[in-house]
């Protein structure tokens, strides 16, 4: 989430003839007394890694800048006096680098016990628990944590929406400051005064979208009931307890219990939610396949009668709360179709206890989800049903696991289990909305036929795939259908500032507020970069490309739903509306007295 | 001969305290090619006691202002500033723009602490951003203010290059002295002359016994009375200690103190560290050992010169002083 998104030159092809150049320069360097090709402007850090020497960094992170403040991954270079930062040093031709002497396990000793002077230590709700980078090195570098004692204890704790910032375990690195897509979070005072604080500024809220929380290196931020009440739902013995799970866990979750990143576990998880307690299993993605179904009607009737152009897509709840906070005036381009989850919430509570027969009020519904935003989302009032809230719980993808880990279950051994009848089996369509693209080109699969006339032969609409920042495409007819998928709000920012002064620019675009959509997501297992989001997004591709049915309509579920639920009944659970916000209460907590509600 | 060269032969060294060779830093940004370039004097004099700017100021105004248009010149650059202190920006303002007329030179009123001092900073403090150093490479020759090459100079270098330009310069050095002695004040002397010849021939050497601070007034080194034959470093301050009446533990909180305020609060060692030394210093016994590691770490790992230099005073007083005191 990049504020400024960092484009990189292609190499044009190489002039004149002959063979191809290769298409980076290398630079000869020695590392560690062995002799190293690297590519030039790598930097030593990057070589390092590539090579398997480890480099401890905490300010580090392949997102963000290169801010070099927590000072850990010092080498020594031949020639050079002083001790050098590896993350920001690029490897030139002959360099002669160490990375471990006594001189460098030294400074990089004194340096950790200095961060843990003001890290107030709280490992065991801690975000961090099972890999926490500190401890490790702590450990490795035979660090005396108390050496100093804790001088943040006294700060204070913060709380907004559905996040919680710990300003006793900050460690100053700044991550946060920069990820933050709408710079609520500021960087006050200085010298050992520095701070991080929400911003107190009429016309700054935050967004909720929780990429704060997985770019802190040492969990100084996390979200609401992380994990002090993540038992809570389980624990109503008298009501029917529902699990929906979003369609990023299936590709994340597994890191959380060491599978490779993008591994699919679907069948374990639902097998793993039945374990743990809960009744039923369904699948967001079903949910998904409504959104789109309604999406893509809507889309339609948009185009038909020109109004309201270009339609928003909604599911991104921190996306949907940076319109009415920041730019109220595109409120009535959000589409007015729910988020899946809602949706699938909604259905749980209306179409599936009349069919079985249950008093909806014994119902409850937990969302799992890879986002913080839905903590926020499910609290809005406009969208109770019969008074009813569709669902009652979110639990992030780091939540569910530890409460897998706390009840001593390891996802990876489980056998696999199907999800449970009627709303459990979603088409391709419904398992792509957790990459950036995804609900693209669902709707776009979807709506391709009703709007070209034309039978929709290749499913896959690569132009809208991928990491680029924003993805254009277009689909002819007799008149242009224009799209644009926004990954990330910071690019969102650049699209809306676009339609201002041209507001027929395009006529439906997606945005997800996370780097590489809901696989990116706050809620979602660290660490997470680039290549780990992309890793992720090809698990679900993957599952989409085998599926039998990959259209959101084709779905049987749908079809059944549409024709035995009454359309205002589904008018009632499907739609929403928004409205322009005030800006948000911060909460300032002592310790351990955190509110337990907040409102949207 | 054209400037540079004129520089390169005077063997003119940058008179802001690091000591970088003028000629060098003009001959690199007039190198590098860009559509804009900038010319920066340096006059936020931040560090106590140090007063040879605002006496070059007051009395060389026209010398300064010269020396920036040669450059101006020189390097075709489009725009000057002058990086006041706000109270210099206050008594020099008028004087000032009287003789820059319709040059192309512009003040600009400090914003920042003492950090501001530092190249980097300043040119973040200018852009408008928080006041701390920025990281090289690039450096400023290449990438300055709002990007482009940028040459900063401080204000005796200025008032040097007018006079090299004039064939006038004749090794000399602004001096600042200060502390136990009878004539404080602002010297211009010839810059090879020892610490101890200054003293003599300032009618400053004091009589009893004493030691100095040499370089900068809280970032210099602490000097004793045998180590005086040699020239001062930095940024030519010489501040005078009676070894009797001065308490070194006491000093060095006051140092501590003024660290603790200025930094910046970017790195890990300069931050953590500074606060630590000042706890520790802040006790009736302290931890020398912790002491020394933390002054290790804030000269080998810190982000910035400023973090590098805490550590130089502290050293050379520990290891020059206190520990005699200690043994008397």
């Amino acid at each position: 989430m990049n504020k400024n998104k960092k484009i990189y030159p292609v190499k044009s092809s190489a002039k004149g003839r002959g063979a191809a150049r290769p298409l980076f320069n290398r630079v000869k360097i020695v590392l560690d007394n062995k002799k190293v090709l690297a590519k030039e402007g790598q930097t030593i850090l990057e070589v390092a890694k590539k090579k398997g020497i480890e480099i401890p960094s905490l300010c580090f992170h392949p997102d963000l800048e290169i801010k070099e403040n927590c000072r850990l991954c010092l080498v020594e270079i031949k020639g050079e006096k002083e001790l050098k930062t590896a993350c920001s040093t690029i490897a030139q031709e002959g360099m002669e680098i160490i990375t471990h002497s006594p001189k460098i396990y030294k400074a990089r000793k004194f340096n950790l016990e200095l961060i843990f002077s003001q890290h107030t230590e709280e490992c065991d709700d801690c975000v961090f628990k099972f890999n926490c980078q500190l401890l490790n090195l702590a450990k490795k570098y035979n660090v005396k944590i108390t050496r100093f004692k804790d001088r943040k204890t006294k700060r204070p704790i913060f709380q907004f929406g559905p996040i919680v910032f710990d300003q006793t375990k900050c460690m100053d690195c700044r991550n946060c400051e920069e990820v933050c897509p709408v710079d609520f979070l500021e960087i006050k005072d200085q010298g050992a005064e520095i701070k991080i604080e929400p911003s107190k500024e009429k016309d700054k809220d935050c967004v909720a979208c929780g990429q704060c929380l997985v770019h802190c290196p040492v969990g100084a931020v996390e979200s609401t009931g992380e994990f002090e009440s993540i038992e809570k739902p389980l624990k109503q013995k008298d009501k029917i307890v529902v699990a929906q799970f979003a369609p990023a866990l299936r590709s994340s979750l597994g890191e959380e219990f060491g599978l490779a990143f993008g591994s699919i576990i679907t069948g374990q998880l639902v097998a793993g939610l039945k374990k743990i307690g809960f009744n039923k299993v369904f699948d967001t993605s079903v949910g998904a396949d409504f959104t789109t179904v309604e999406e893509a009607q809507e889309l339609k009737e948009r185009l038909r009668n020109k109004k309201n152009l270009p339609m928003f897509t909604s599911c991104c709840p921190a996306w949907v709360k940076f319109i009415e906070f920041y730019y109220p005036e595109f409120i009535k381009n959000l589409t007015t179709v729910r988020s899946p989850h809602i949706i699938l919430g909604g259905l749980i509570k209306t179409f599936w206890p009349e069919k079985e027969k249950i008093n909806p009020k014994k119902i409850v519904v937990v969302s799992i989800m890879p986002c913080t935003a839905k903590k926020y989302e499910i609290e809005r009032k406009e969208l109770k049903i019969n008074g009813l809230k569709p669902v009652d719980y979110v639990l992030t993808t780091r939540e569910i696991a530890r409460l897998f880990k706390i009840h001593k279950i390891d996802l990876e051994k489980l056998k696999p289990e199907k999800t449970d009848h009627p709303l459990g089996l979603p088409s391709g369509a419904g398992v792509i909305y957790g990459s950036s693209g995804g609900v693209m080109e669902s709707v776009l699969r979807t709506v391709y036929e009703k709007l070209t006339g034309k039978k929709l032969l290749r499913l896959n609409f690569k132009q809208v795939r991928g990491e680029e920042g924003i993805k254009e495409a277009e689909i002819s007819n007799h008149h242009l259908v224009k799209v644009a998928v926004v990954n990330g709000l910071g690019n969102a920012k650049i699209v809306l500032e676009k339609l201002k002064k041209n507001p027929k620019a395009y006529d439906y675009i997606e945005v997800m507020a996370c780097e590489d959509g809901c696989v990116g997501g706050g809620g979602q297992p660290m660490p997470v970069d680039k290549i780990i989001r992309k890793k992720r997004a090809l698990g679900l591709y993957q599952i989409d490309q085998k599926k039998e049915i990959r259209l959101a309509h084709q779905n049987p579920i749908v079809k059944n739903v549409y024709q035995n639920f009454p359309p205002d009944q589904i008018k009632k659970v499907s739609s929403t509306y928004y409205l322009k916000k005030s800006k948000g209460q911060i909460y300032q907590l002592k310790n351990s007295l955190r509110p337990k509600k907040f409102y949207a | 001969m054209n400037i540079i060269e004129k520089l390169k032969k005077s063997g003119l060294k940058g008179r802001s305290g690091s000591g970088f060779p003028t000629d060098l830093k003009w001959e690199k940004v007039k190198k590098t090619k860009a559509p804009k370039k900038y010319v920066i004097c340096n006059a936020s004099e931040s560090e106590p006691k140090i007063t040879k700017d605002s006496f070059i100021l007051k009395n060389y105004g026209a010398e300064v202002i010269e020396g920036i248009k040669i450059a101006l010149k020189t390097l075709k650059a489009e725009k000057a500033f002058i990086y006041l202190r706000q109270d210099f920006y206050q008594k020099f303002k008028k004087k000032l723009q009287k003789i820059i007329g319709q040059s192309p030179i512009e003040l600009f009123r400090k914003t920042g602490g003492y950090l501001c001092g530092e190249e980097t900073t300043l040119i973040e403090s200018m852009e408008g951003k928080r006041a701390e150093p920025r990281k090289k490479p690039p450096y400023l020759a290449e990438k300055g203010l709002w990007g482009f090459p940028t040459l900063i100079n401080n204000v005796e270098t200025f008032y040097y290059v007018a006079k090299i330009a004039k064939n006038e310069y004749q090794n000399t050095r602004f001096y600042s002295l200060s502390g136990a002695i009878k004539n404080p004040g602002v010297f211009e002397l010839p810059e090879n002359w020892s610490i101890a010849k200054i003293l003599k021939e300032t009618n400053n050497l004091p009589r009893s016994r004493f030691f100095v601070m040499a370089g900068g007034s809280k970032t210099g080194e602490i000097l004793i009375r045998r180590e005086l034959n040699q020239p001062v470093k930095g940024a030519g301050a010489i501040i005078v200690y009676y070894l009797k009446k001065t308490n070194p533990l006491s000093l060095m909180r006051d140092w501590a103190d003024f660290f603790y305020q200025e930094n910046c609060g970017k790195c890990v060692p300069c931050r953590e560290g500074v606060y630590r030394l000042r706890e520790i210093l802040k006790k009736k016994k302290p931890d020398w050992l912790l002491l020394k590691a933390i002054l290790l770490v804030l000269s080998e790992t810190s982000f910035c010169p400023f973090g590098k230099m805490v550590a130089a005073p502290f050293k050379s007083l520990i290891n020059k002083i206190w520990i005699n005191q200690k043994h008397e």
